[in-house]
């Protein structure tokens, strides 16, 4: 799969990402296809790590609270939150995207707040955890999707989901059904969340993770606006 | 849609796929990794990788094995085999796979179940049920026992009734296998897998028994299986993953379109 060229797969200097590592689940699939698109990845444990890095990606699986506590034994919290108030560059995938919410009813956990919102069980789901591959509706042309056909499939492995209220709405971009439909990507300023795996979702996987990686790099911002001008 | 999964299985043993391969060039297509991406190009859901290597010092071949397919196809990777302790399965995890299988050690000690799934979260644990079907009286209900090492010692444990435990203990996945129709092409035993979904809420992977796609057909719409499992008619090219998907789209069965 990798055989082939991706676009955006620059041959520019690599682009720095920052993995969170705090013991919520395995790094080696995200960091290989990090690889695979052009990036560097590296794994942070300490504040101190997040210095020089370009692109900061939070990905996890599991449970809130225990990912929450190791966050904050680590001190990662706030920085986490001042990355994103600075609107830096950031990947959340799955776990990583429902931390941004302010609470998971998962196991009452308080998460960051990034986002208005709870974290909820998938409701009228025929069969939990949602495992597998899954179509993903946009709600609004994005970049992090240039090149991937919207309805594309990609995989999921969650039993809960970020559910943004009012307020938040206008982050949501895309959905997907499992029972009753929700929330699998949201994008605010450099801030993107997904419910999927996109390390997991071969070639449009791979696609996706490099237009989020083309989007970090210096100046991406402006050529966003010129062409949306 | 969610979509129902095409997986093929790979047996490996010493760091090489070890049967139902038929290539010309047994050098390369026996390379797992290799394997690996040719059949994530081809429209592969997910790969399962079962080590049948039985000496302990192959373990790190099989690490390294994982490695390298993890770092070449970009699909979900099931390791089974050999795990027998959370510390097994975090090397496995380790190395790149994104779940484990859990088979006989799991009968030995249930407890495996929640300890790993605990650890490391239910997505991440497979409970592997090998099932042989019981000598039946006429007019009563089929049963099945759940047998271990390779379908070569009986447990006394009723297949249904050990899904179901499995699944409270922490499995996030099962992967039933009819040891009576493995390696016979006659079918997947389809009463064993609605026995079996029919109790437990989980997604279930059938396996054993696949000769055609009307048999990926026939296990998710009488069997319930969210996902089927295939190993020796995918190696030596008897049914394309693409024509089991075709079969399955005619059939009304949501599955993910072929990359093309």
């Amino acid at each position: 799969m990798t055989g082939r060229p991706l676009p955006n797969a620059a041959t520019r200097p690599a682009l720095r990402v920052a993995v969170v590592d705090y013991g919520a689940g395995n790094l080696v699939s995200i960091e290989q296809a990090l690889v695979a698109v052009g990036g560097r990845p590296r794994r942070v444990r300490r504040p101190d790590e997040l210095a020089g890095a370009d692109v900061l990606v939070v990905p996890g699986v599991g449970a809130a609270r225990p990912a929450m506590a190791r966050l904050g034994r680590q001190g990662l919290v706030e920085p986490i939150r001042d990355w994103i108030a600075a609107d830096r560059p950031f990947l959340g995938i799955c776990l990583g995207l429902q931390l941004l919410f302010e609470g998971s009813d998962e196991d009452g956990a308080e998460t960051l707040g990034v986002l208005a919102g709870r974290t909820v069980r998938l409701v009228d789901a025929p069969t939990l955890p949602h495992i597998g591959w899954n179509q993903v509706e946009r709600t609004r042309p994005h970049p992090v999707f240039d090149g991937i056909a919207d309805g594309a499939d990609f995989y999921f492995v969650h039993s809960y989901a970020g559910a943004p209220t009012a307020s938040s709405t206008g982050a949501i971009l895309a959905w997907t059904t499992h029972g009753r439909p929700f929330v699998s990507a949201v994008a605010v300023g450099s801030l993107v969340g997904v419910q999927f795996h996109p390390e997991r979702s071969g070639r449009d996987g791979l696609r996706f993770l490099a237009n989020v990686l083309a989007l970090a790099r210096p100046g991406a911002g402006v050529a966003r606006l010129e062409r949306t001008a | 849609m969610l979509r129902r999964r095409v997986i093929p299985c790979l047996d490996v043993a010493g760091g090489r796929v070890v049967k139902g391969t038929r290539f010309v060039d047994l050098v390369d297509e026996g390379d797992p990794p290799i394997l690996a991406e040719r059949y994530a190009s081809e429209g592969a859901d997910e790969l399962v990788f079962l080590d049948i290597t039985a000496a302990p010092e192959g373990r790190s071949t099989l690490l390294e094995v994982v490695e390298r397919t993890a770092r070449r196809a970009f699909i979900p990777l099931t390791v089974g085999g050999g795990v027998r302790s959370v510390v097994d399965m975090r090397a496995v995890l380790r190395a790149g796979a994104d779940k484990v299988s859990l088979n006989t050690a799991a009968v030995a000690d249930p407890s495996l179940i929640r300890r790993c799934a605990r650890r490391f979260g239910s997505q991440a644990v497979v409970v592997a049920i090998d099932a042989r079907r019981r000598p039946a009286a006429a007019g009563t209900l089929p049963s099945w026992e759940v047998v271990v090492a390779g379908g070569r010692r009986p447990t006394g444990l009723d297949a249904v009734a050990w899904a179901e435990r499995a699944v409270d203990l922490g499995a996030g996945e099962l992967l039933v296998t009819s040891i009576d129709r493995d390696g016979t092409r006659s079918g997947y035993d389809t009463d064993l897998l609605r026995a079996i979904t029919a109790r437990v809420g989980v997604p279930v992977i059938a396996s054993g028994g696949a000769a055609g796609p009307a048999d990926f057909v026939a296990a998710v719409r009488d069997g319930g299986a969210d996902a089927v499992l295939a190993a020796s008619i995918f190696h030596r090219r008897l049914v394309s993953i693409a024509a089991v998907k075709a079969a399955m789209a005619a059939a009304g069965i949501p599955v993910r379109p072929v990359e093309g």
